[in-house]
């Protein structure tokens, strides 16, 4: 497991002050959280049938990206590009050049879109006898677009984010896949605590309108087919509908914060990783528990706001570890967002601030008895995340007193 | 005694094992000879058809098998050799279990042209839709593939292999990833969590696809005859870099811990900085000031004061635009002195390594500063009157070395330096 501890003698507590949502549900907090309320859930089950995503809902693209620099990315850049400045504008930091230059990044990310009909061409072609030495090659040299490679590269969400918004401190891209983002969140906490940074941006983006990507999860039949189902009433037939989402987190040290006088959301006190034996019947759940020990999660109860995919096994052993833990109130992102993959826990950990920060915690999504209401006003909420196929990771978000 | 901290107060960051592939060939020994020999391991390319491609050439490894091939495929099997060899020499932990977490860069990963033709064959038929490739995937036929490209499928494997604790991290910063995942093995070690960290980074990419992009971008020297003269860092008739392949792994201690276990050190990371450039998503600020930046940082976190670099490792990729902007961020911050340090590029030999640079030449780094030999940068016959570096141009040099910094800058606006030294200041 790995942990993140203060090496410093006096704590540094790190509070959360900025967040940015940009998802199928909509942009900025109170449309998301309007959405959540009103258990408003935007799926499509016919444009990738059978499979079943969340698109991203449309914006006014211009209001954070320049129209020159909207033109060299792809969606998945465009969705975190977007987010990211949502999140600095919700923190008070959009334009302030003297904080941004500072600021560090750190952003959670697969790859960009394919350009589908290219590849399709190429195929078919291939299928019709093109097989000289240098078909493929020529036709790679003469059908791809000469910066596509640009908006496929991971690192470069970071680079459009540095672009458009000027975040300049330094910038680091994490991968693969789901616990690419609890990691992110884990160094950026780490450190802040240790006095190695004291303002980040982290989060991902996430596009789930693509077909390279179902083919890559179809691989393992990991995709939602036919009908939408909330992530637990999906036994009979387990999968994930790819969501799309862009969701970032502005965090800084307390001190931080004071000095620039920004008021904070909600507290970002741990994140923890693990990467169980999965070829170990239990394994996720044995994790889970251990990780619930290493967060430090307070007696009286709170929330849980889950990343869990609705892909099987893990997400019964998932079921299993929150069995254990009914004092807290289950909500799933899975069910509402879909699954964004690299984003699921920062958009986790967005909802968790956002929750303190209103006071309320959303509804349930769905009857099947994993979620039930609460009128409490949660003061702590455990995200957690469990990917499809590896890695664990568990944060603590507090309220500020 | 020596001082067991740094001067700020920190854990001292040393290194005890090492262990390198590149297509100059496997392991420190074979590398380091043939590199003080001025050796090119770039050659014509024949792991796949080269028929209407502008460039032909590339260091490739081909002396390690992978069936099928896979560029993560090749990207773990280097890695793994690598990071063997740097366990073995550092004697840390047990086999199978090193008592620390892994900092991975490795490249993006995605599906590649023989699985994408596999499926189109699954399908059959001369005419068909993206649907229909979808259509043929599910049904477990081809469960390895998801697996394979995972993009944390590569710290999976040497996670399960080597044994490495907690949540392994994969990152990609471009051509600065090997040093961002040195830098974060400091960190941590600095920040007291953990004694020991493994820092591998590793490149495979060698591809039709990974080849044409870079093409179309401009970025590759299209000099392919003879191979071995194509990569020119700091010439005046350099026209790009050349794609290579290969893996770097390190084993990052705290100065205590390694002490304790009675352990050899090999060098330390005093310094890293890092600093990222807005500017445009290919080219540097033209004034230079995010690379000035990051060296600053650099030279700020070793608490060293620029006279006392006596060698850069530099970046080196011989695009024209690379070593143009390296010269200006460096002679912005060294001035005077920027003349009497010897600069090299180890890309003029082995190519460039991509993710796997950073750490690639950290190792070279520690190498140089053992032997006090500086490693050549070949094909460096017709300087470039623009660019005053004392460049150790085709022949090694012997000198007197301390402290080296290594420079590695990135597509996305990715800047990074690392300072290692041979003892702990």
């Amino acid at each position: 497991m790995t942990e993140t501890t203060s090496a410093t003698p006096e704590p540094v507590e790190v509070w959360i002050t900025g967040i940015g949502l940009a998802t199928s549900l909509g942009e900025g907090l109170d449309a998301n959280w309007e959405a959540l309320n009103a258990g408003r859930i935007n799926v499509d089950e016919k444009g990738f049938a059978p499979y079943v995503i969340h698109p991203w809902a449309p914006v006014n693209l211009e209001t954070q990206i320049p129209k020159k620099e909207q033109r060299q990315m792809e969606a998945w850049q465009r969705i975190g590009t977007y987010a990211a400045g949502l999140a600095l504008d919700s923190a008070g930091l959009k334009g302030n050049k003297e904080i941004l230059s500072r600021m560090d990044m750190i952003v959670a990310a697969g790859g960009g879109e394919r350009d589908i009909s290219v590849d399709t061409a190429i195929l078919n072609a291939e299928a019709q006898g093109n097989c000289t030495p240098g078909f493929l090659n020529d036709r790679l040299m003469s059908d791809l677009r000469p910066t596509l490679f640009l908006a496929q590269l991971s690192n470069l969400l970071a680079g459009n984010i540095a672009i458009s918004h000027g975040v300049c401190g330094t910038s680091r891209t994490f991968m693969g896949e789901e616990v690419s983002s609890v990691d992110a969140a884990r160094i950026a906490l780490a450190r802040i605590a240790g006095g190695q940074s004291e303002i980040a941006l982290v989060g991902g983006s996430h596009n789930g309108e693509r077909k390279d990507l179902l083919v890559l999860y179809e691989f393992g039949d990991y995709n939602l087919k036919h009908k939408f189902a909330p992530v637990w009433a999906r036994q009979e037939h387990p999968g994930f509908a790819l969501g799309s989402a862009g969701a970032f987190l502005v965090i800084e040290s307390k001190a931080h914060a004071l000095a620039r006088g920004a008021k904070p959301l909600a507290r970002l006190t741990r994140v923890v990783a693990d990467r169980a034996q999965r070829k170990q019947p239990g394994a996720v759940t044995a994790t889970l528990e251990t990780l619930w020990s290493a967060v430090g999660v307070h007696e009286g109860g709170g929330a849980i706001i889950t990343g869990a995919t609705g892909a099987e096994p893990v997400t019964s052993e998932e079921r299993a570890f929150l069995e254990r833990h009914r004092d807290f109130a289950v909500r799933s992102s899975g069910t509402r967002f879909g699954h964004t993959m690299e984003t699921q826990f920062a958009l986790g950990l967005a909802l968790a601030a956002l929750s303190i920060a209103r006071g309320a915690l959303f509804p349930p999504g769905d009857s099947s008895g994993v979620e039930v209401e609460t009128k409490q006003a949660p003061t702590q909420i455990v995200v957690v995340g469990a990917g499809h196929y590896r890695g664990e990771g568990m944060a603590l978000v507090e309220a500020v007193n | 005694m020596t001082a067991t901290r740094d001067k700020f107060g920190r854990p001292i960051v040393v290194v005890t094992g090492m262990g390198v592939v590149t297509s100059l060939g496997a392991g420190k020994t074979d590398n380091w000879a043939k590199l003080v020999a001025g050796e090119s391991g770039i050659r014509t390319i024949t792991r796949f058809p080269i028929d209407g491609l502008k460039t032909t050439m590339a260091g490739t490894v081909d002396f390690v098998p992978v069936t099928p091939f896979t560029s993560t495929g090749l990207a773990e099997r280097l890695a793994h050799l690598a990071v063997e060899e740097a366990i073995t020499q550092s004697g840390v932990g047990r086999k199978g279990d090193f008592p620390g977490p892994l900092f991975l860069a490795v490249a993006p990963v995605e599906i590649e042209w023989p699985q994408r033709l596999e499926l189109a064959h699954a399908v059959g038929g001369t005419e068909f839709s993206y649907d229909d490739l979808l259509g043929v995937c599910g049904g477990g036929k081809f469960l390895p593939y998801h697996h394979r490209f995972q993009f944390g499928s590569v710290a999976d494997y040497l996670t399960e292999t080597f044994g490495t604790k907690g949540s392994p991290i994969s990152l990609s910063t471009a051509c600065a990833s090997g040093a961002t995942a040195i830098q974060l093995g400091v960190e941590a070690i600095r920040r007291g969590e953990t004694d020991v960290a493994l820092c591998t980074a590793t490149e495979g990419s060698v591809n039709p696809e990974g080849l044409v992009r870079f093409s179309l971008l401009s970025a590759l020297s299209t000099q392919n005859e003879p191979p071995q003269a194509a990569s020119k860092p700091f010439s005046k008739n350099r026209d790009g870099f050349v794609m290579a392949e290969g893996a770097g792994a390190l084993v990052l201690e705290s100065y205590d811990a390694a002490v304790a276990r009675g352990a050899n050190i090999l060098g330390v990371i005093a310094g890293c900085g890092e600093l990222t450039d807005s500017f445009h998503r290919t080219r540097s600020s033209p004034d230079g000031k995010p690379i000035i930046g990051c060296i600053r940082k650099a030279l700020a976190d070793a608490g060293m004061a620029p006279e006392q670099i006596d060698h850069i490792n530099a970046h080196g990729t011989a695009t024209p635009e690379n070593d143009k902007m390296e010269y200006v961020g460096v002679s912005a911050v060294f001035g005077e002195h920027t003349g009497k340090i010897p600069v090299s590029s180890n890309k003029s030999m082995v190519g460039h390594t991509i993710s796997a640079a950073g750490a690639v030449e950290a190792i070279f780094s520690l190498l140089t500063l053992e032997h006090q030999r500086i490693p050549p940068t070949i094909n460096y016959e017709v300087p470039d009157p623009a660019i005053l570096f004392d460049v150790v141009g085709n022949k090694a040099r012997d000198a007197r070395v301390t402290a080296v910094m290594s420079n590695s800058f990135g597509f996305g606006g990715q800047n990074a330096s690392l300072i290692l030294t041979r003892e702990p200041a």
